[in-house]
């Protein structure tokens, strides 16, 4: 069970019809990749986001899976024209069940 | 004779020259937020006697590395910063106190990381923020004290030092604390570990040059806590230390031992006039 994740997500509030803008998202998390052993020589078992999505007004724009080499807090930049006001909506997957999501409002004109 | 020696000494000067332009920080200019000015290069306080102008170590990192730092939503070291700020709120210990019910907000406490390390009167000694913070804990809020460089104290220092990002360095070095400094600085020029280094060696003598694949700065600990790419994680000065002096093959001082406060007062003069910028981001 990993503690201390939060979901962090940077989305401007208004943006210009055609214009394109930055969205950052960052979720902090150890990402313990399962390769490593402690200090006993057992193995950590492998504790990592292994998916996020984002999507906008219920249409998903953007679907990634995630791999145990990507290291601590994730951090995914992207870009975007967005046709409406509307709603972008993020979602990570714990390997351990858990589901992290957060929403940005965004208003375009 | 005489002629070979001049020839010679030319080589010399024109190696030493390639050495110094290769030696320069890069002229990149660090906003944060587009709104903080932090200032990365200025002339060297009277007392760093063989420096003649200070730069901040993000100076010497790359533009990569340097991008981390203008932008709080880019720089990892804010989530330390977040997490402190929970427990700012959270009361702990037997008095039934957080640290907002005597201090407020933590931006009141704007200001405190450009003085730090200075003299405790109370004490008779030089303390730094984390002996502050731990004697808070342990004799007002009757809490557990933090180690000295764990993860929770590092970020409560991170969360103190973010509030006063932009000011000026400015430790005092005189009155009751010179005697600290000039322990400080004896232990700066101290020659320590199988390699016989001291800090003088690479961070005033060599700074500039490659350690291997790294870019030796000037040791200045304004950044601190520096959020370093390589572990992961928020870095407190002294935990710094310590690796420093454990790579010159040494035995090393305890964080939070009389030798790394007077070490970290002395090295923190030495930035007098650099912008306070923790929680940085080096690699």
């Amino acid at each position: 069970m990993a503690s201390g994740v939060k979901p962090r997500v940077k989305v401007p509030k208004k943006a210009s019809v055609g214009e394109t803008i930055t969205i950052k998202t960052l979720i902090s998390h150890k990402m313990e990749s399962g390769q490593r052993k402690d200090d006993d020589g057992n193995i950590i078992p492998r504790s990592i986001i292994n998916r996020f999505t984002a999507d906008f007004n219920g249409q998903n724009v953007v679907d990634v899976t995630l791999e145990p080499a990507i290291s601590t807090n994730p951090y995914f930049q992207f870009e975007a024209v967005v046709p409406e006001s509307g709603e972008f909506k993020f979602t990570w997957y714990d390997d351990d069940g858990s589901v992290y999501d957060t929403s940005k409002k965004i208003t375009v004109g | 004779m005489k002629i070979t020696k001049m020839a010679i000494g030319s080589v010399a000067a024109l190696v030493g020259m390639t050495g110094l332009s290769f030696a320069d920080p890069d002229e990149d200019s660090l906003t944060i937020n587009g709104d903080i000015s932090i200032v990365t290069e200025t002339a060297a306080p009277a007392h760093a006697e063989n420096l003649s102008t200070i730069y901040s170590g993000w100076r010497f990192r790359s533009d990569e590395t340097q991008a981390f730092q203008m932008d709080d939503f880019d720089n990892p070291g804010m989530i330390g910063v977040e997490n402190a700020t929970v427990d700012w709120e959270t009361v702990d210990g037997s008095a039934g106190k957080s640290c907002s019910s005597c201090h407020g907000t933590p931006e009141d406490m704007a200001g405190l990381r450009a003085e730090y390390p200075k003299w405790n009167e109370e004490k008779s000694q030089v303390t730094t923020l984390e002996m502050e913070v731990n004697n808070c804990r342990e004799n007002r809020m009757g809490a557990e004290k933090w180690k000295y460089t764990g993860g929770k104290m590092t970020d409560m220092i991170a969360l103190i030092s973010s509030v006063s990002r932009g000011m000026p360095v400015n430790v005092a070095i005189d009155g009751p604390a010179k005697e600290t400094w000039e322990q400080g600085k004896q232990l700066y020029y101290t020659r320590f570990g199988q390699l016989e280094l001291s800090c003088a060696n690479c961070h005033e003598d060599s700074y500039g040059m490659m350690i291997r694949a790294d870019h030796l700065s000037q040791g200045q600990i304004n950044g601190f806590p520096t959020y370093r790419l390589k572990n992961t994680k928020l870095n407190s000065v002294h935990a710094r230390f310590k690796g420093c002096v454990r790579d010159t093959r040494a035995e090393t001082f305890k964080p939070g031992s009389p030798e790394f406060v007077a070490l970290q007062l002395y090295v923190a003069s030495r930035g007098n006039g650099l912008s306070v910028e923790g929680p940085s981001v080096r690699n």
